[in-house]
């Protein structure tokens, strides 16, 4: 047997291919277009790179689905690392499947549904104990935890549930208290799949529309959301360019975590 | 001596298992010894040293180490150490810093880190491979970073999980004598755990023989080989012929026997005066039976049968005898002489024997 492909499953691949990341290259290529119309090529431009990091009210959107993201993975990656360990070390208590059913819920609930009920939550809350106080970034990091915490938790689980308890306890037995050992000897084996769970948590953030845009205020709009309201208006190659970074971005972002996970998979083998 | 470890009475039950792990173990071990706790896996050798080690919390019992009682000091406050089966070499660290961690957890001045460390390397001949991480060493390597580990802090007692099961089987059998080389230098009290019985024969000077969560024997090497208790401890430790037979008189020192599996008179050298007809269990190991193409008239104990199967072992064949009754006795005969073919066949007739001090009588 050969490994040349044939002929119809390479024109499939390539079709395929095309389907699933033509319009990518197009933004990519139409990001470097010098004329305004998003459609027609008038030569290679950075004209709209210039552009966009003179728009004012980007750069602000940006700014704030930054710190959003930031905050939110930070808090996700605090609460998703409890909940793994919960899941991984403590194999029996009550209602652990039920607990674990609703730790990865947020990974299969549609995003309309989880920004609806926050929403509802939300002023429900203002309404009862008067926080908080109308909705803005902090709504958003509240409900964009909850989204990356279930993420982080079954990255973390995963992790653990490989990691040789022996090495804990030999660090225990060699005179470490329990909060030593944790931190000269777990904390440093997990370290790749807590970087991995961030990004992973920092990312979802970053890129969501939906649930930002049901839990947000006047005084908050994030990136996705001038995109998504500026196309509306009609396209403008500065979206084109804005989305090529980001592309850029996410993807290194992706990259890294993914070879983080492989490297943990692997050093958890040793 | 005084006994630095004591275990009184210990028990151990885990949640949910149906039997008992550790069922009322009283021990003492002296210091300086290097004891063993042999049995087949499940027999609760392993949950008594991760309560020695404070991993686990007896439900009953108590363990004394110098006298002082461990029921409510944690693994990280007892003078204890472990060597893991698994090694557990912490992999984000190198050799030096491994072996170094329980100084450093002890808050020693630095300078001793760094010369106890360096002489523990030594001992265990590692001195050139502090620098590298585990992952760049070999199995018999990790063994000794893990022993030197464990033996820096200059614990009383020194757990070795299974210490030699990793290792293959040339890297084993020279591991066993630098384990009992290090350990008289050292002069600290070893307790082994393990399911090999050569493993803990040709290295401990004393076995504790455990079953079911009991120890079935305590006692030397020898004594527990050649004289052992019972039929779970004969059969444990190597390969054991068994005879059911009757007591058919009594000399002094000697016991007649009859044995319908035999097919002949034995005899068997044992200073018990039992009454003419007790059914006893004689036993007898397979290198202690002669092997002949020809009656001995000096043996006192003579069966006939013939070759059943035979397997050749190098140093020595372990064969298999059909004896008339249908019962089959293994043999294991020495090849003194370099001789090749003429061996053994299958079907042939051979005579069996053994002097009266070579067998012994079981208790159950």
């Amino acid at each position: 047997m050969s490994n040349r492909l044939s002929p119809f499953l390479a024109v499939m691949m390539a079709l395929g291919f095309a389907f699933l990341y033509g319009p990518i290259a197009s933004v990519i290529v139409y990001s470097f277009n010098a004329s305004r119309l998003v459609t027609v090529w008038a030569g290679f431009s950075v004209r709209w790179y210039g552009e966009l990091f003179a728009n004012e009210q980007i750069m602000r959107a940006a700014l704030t689905s930054f710190e959003i993201a930031l905050m939110s993975a930070t808090g996700a990656l605090i609460l998703g690392t409890a909940t793994g360990f919960v899941l991984s070390r403590y194999r029996r208590f009550i209602g652990r499947y039920f607990f674990g059913a609703l730790v990865t819920g947020p990974l299969v609930m549609p995003e309309v549904i989880t920004g609806l009920s926050l929403l509802l939550l939300f002023v429900a809350m203002e309404q009862l104990f008067g926080w908080p106080r109308g909705r803005g970034i902090s709504t958003i990091v509240i409900a964009h935890i909850t989204l990356g915490m279930a993420y982080v938790s079954v990255v973390i689980e995963a992790r653990l549930s490989a990691f040789d308890r022996s090495l804990e306890e030999a660090a225990l037995d060699l005179g470490a208290r329990p909060w030593k050992v944790f931190a000269v000897i777990t904390l440093p084996l997990i370290a790749p799949a807590l970087v991995a769970g961030w990004l992973l948590a920092f990312t979802l953030s970053f890129d969501d529309l939906v649930i930002a845009s049901f839990t947000t205020g006047p005084s908050a709009t994030t990136l996705p959301m001038v995109i998504f309201s500026s196309v509306r208006l009609g396209l403008s190659p500065q979206i084109n360019a804005l989305a090529t970074i980001l592309l850029v971005v996410v993807a290194a972002f992706i990259l890294i975590s993914a070879r983080l996970v492989a490297r943990t998979r692997r050093s958890a083998g040793s | 001596m005084a006994a630095t470890i004591a275990l009184e009475g210990v028990v151990k039950r885990y949640p949910g298992a149906v039997t008992t792990a550790v069922d009322g173990i009283s021990l003492d071990i002296a210091a300086g010894e290097f004891f063993a706790l042999l049995g087949p896996s499940g027999c609760g050798k392993t949950t008594l040293l991760r309560m020695l080690a404070g991993f686990e919390r007896p439900d009953q019992g108590r363990i004394r180490i110098d006298g002082q009682d461990m029921q409510d000091v944690p693994p990280y406050a007892r003078p204890v150490n472990m060597m893991f089966q698994s090694y557990a070499l912490f992999p984000h660290m190198t050799v030096f810093d491994n072996v170094a961690f329980g100084l450093r957890q002890a808050k020693r001045p630095n300078d001793e880190i760094a010369a106890r460390t360096t002489a523990m390397l030594d001992l265990v001949k590692l001195g050139a491979l502090g620098k590298r991480k585990p992952g760049q060493l070999s199995g018999g390597e990790k063994q000794r970073v893990a022993l030197a580990r464990a033996l820096v802090n200059e614990p009383k007692l020194l757990l070795l999980d299974e210490p030699l099961t990793a290792l293959d089987r040339k890297l084993r059998e020279e591991t066993r004598f630098e384990l009992v080389r290090i350990q008289q230098r050292v002069g600290i009290t070893f307790l082994m755990v393990t399911h090999d019985q050569e493993e803990a024969m040709s290295m401990a000077t004393r076995i504790a023989v455990m079953d079911k969560g009991r120890i079935s024997q305590l006692g030397a090497p020898d004594e527990v080989y050649e004289r052992p208790a019972n039929r779970f401890v004969a059969g444990f430790l190597g390969s054991i012929n068994l005879f059911e037979a009757q007591v058919r008189a009594t000399a002094p020192g000697v016991l007649m026997l009859e044995s319908a599996e035999a097919n002949a008179p034995l005899s068997v050298a044992d200073p018990r005066d039992l009454a003419m007809g007790t059914p006893i269990t004689l036993a007898i190991r397979p290198e202690k039976i002669a092997l002949g193409t020809q009656r001995d008239p000096q043996w006192v104990n003579a069966l006939t049968g013939i070759v059943h199967g035979v397997a050749y072992r190098g140093e020595a064949s372990d064969v298999e005898v059909a004896l008339a009754s249908g019962k089959i006795v293994r043999v294991t005969a020495a090849n003194r002489d370099r001789r090749v073919g003429n061996a053994l066949t299958v079907g042939q007739k051979v005579f069996l024997g053994w002097p009266r001090e070579a067998a012994t009588v079981l208790a159950s």
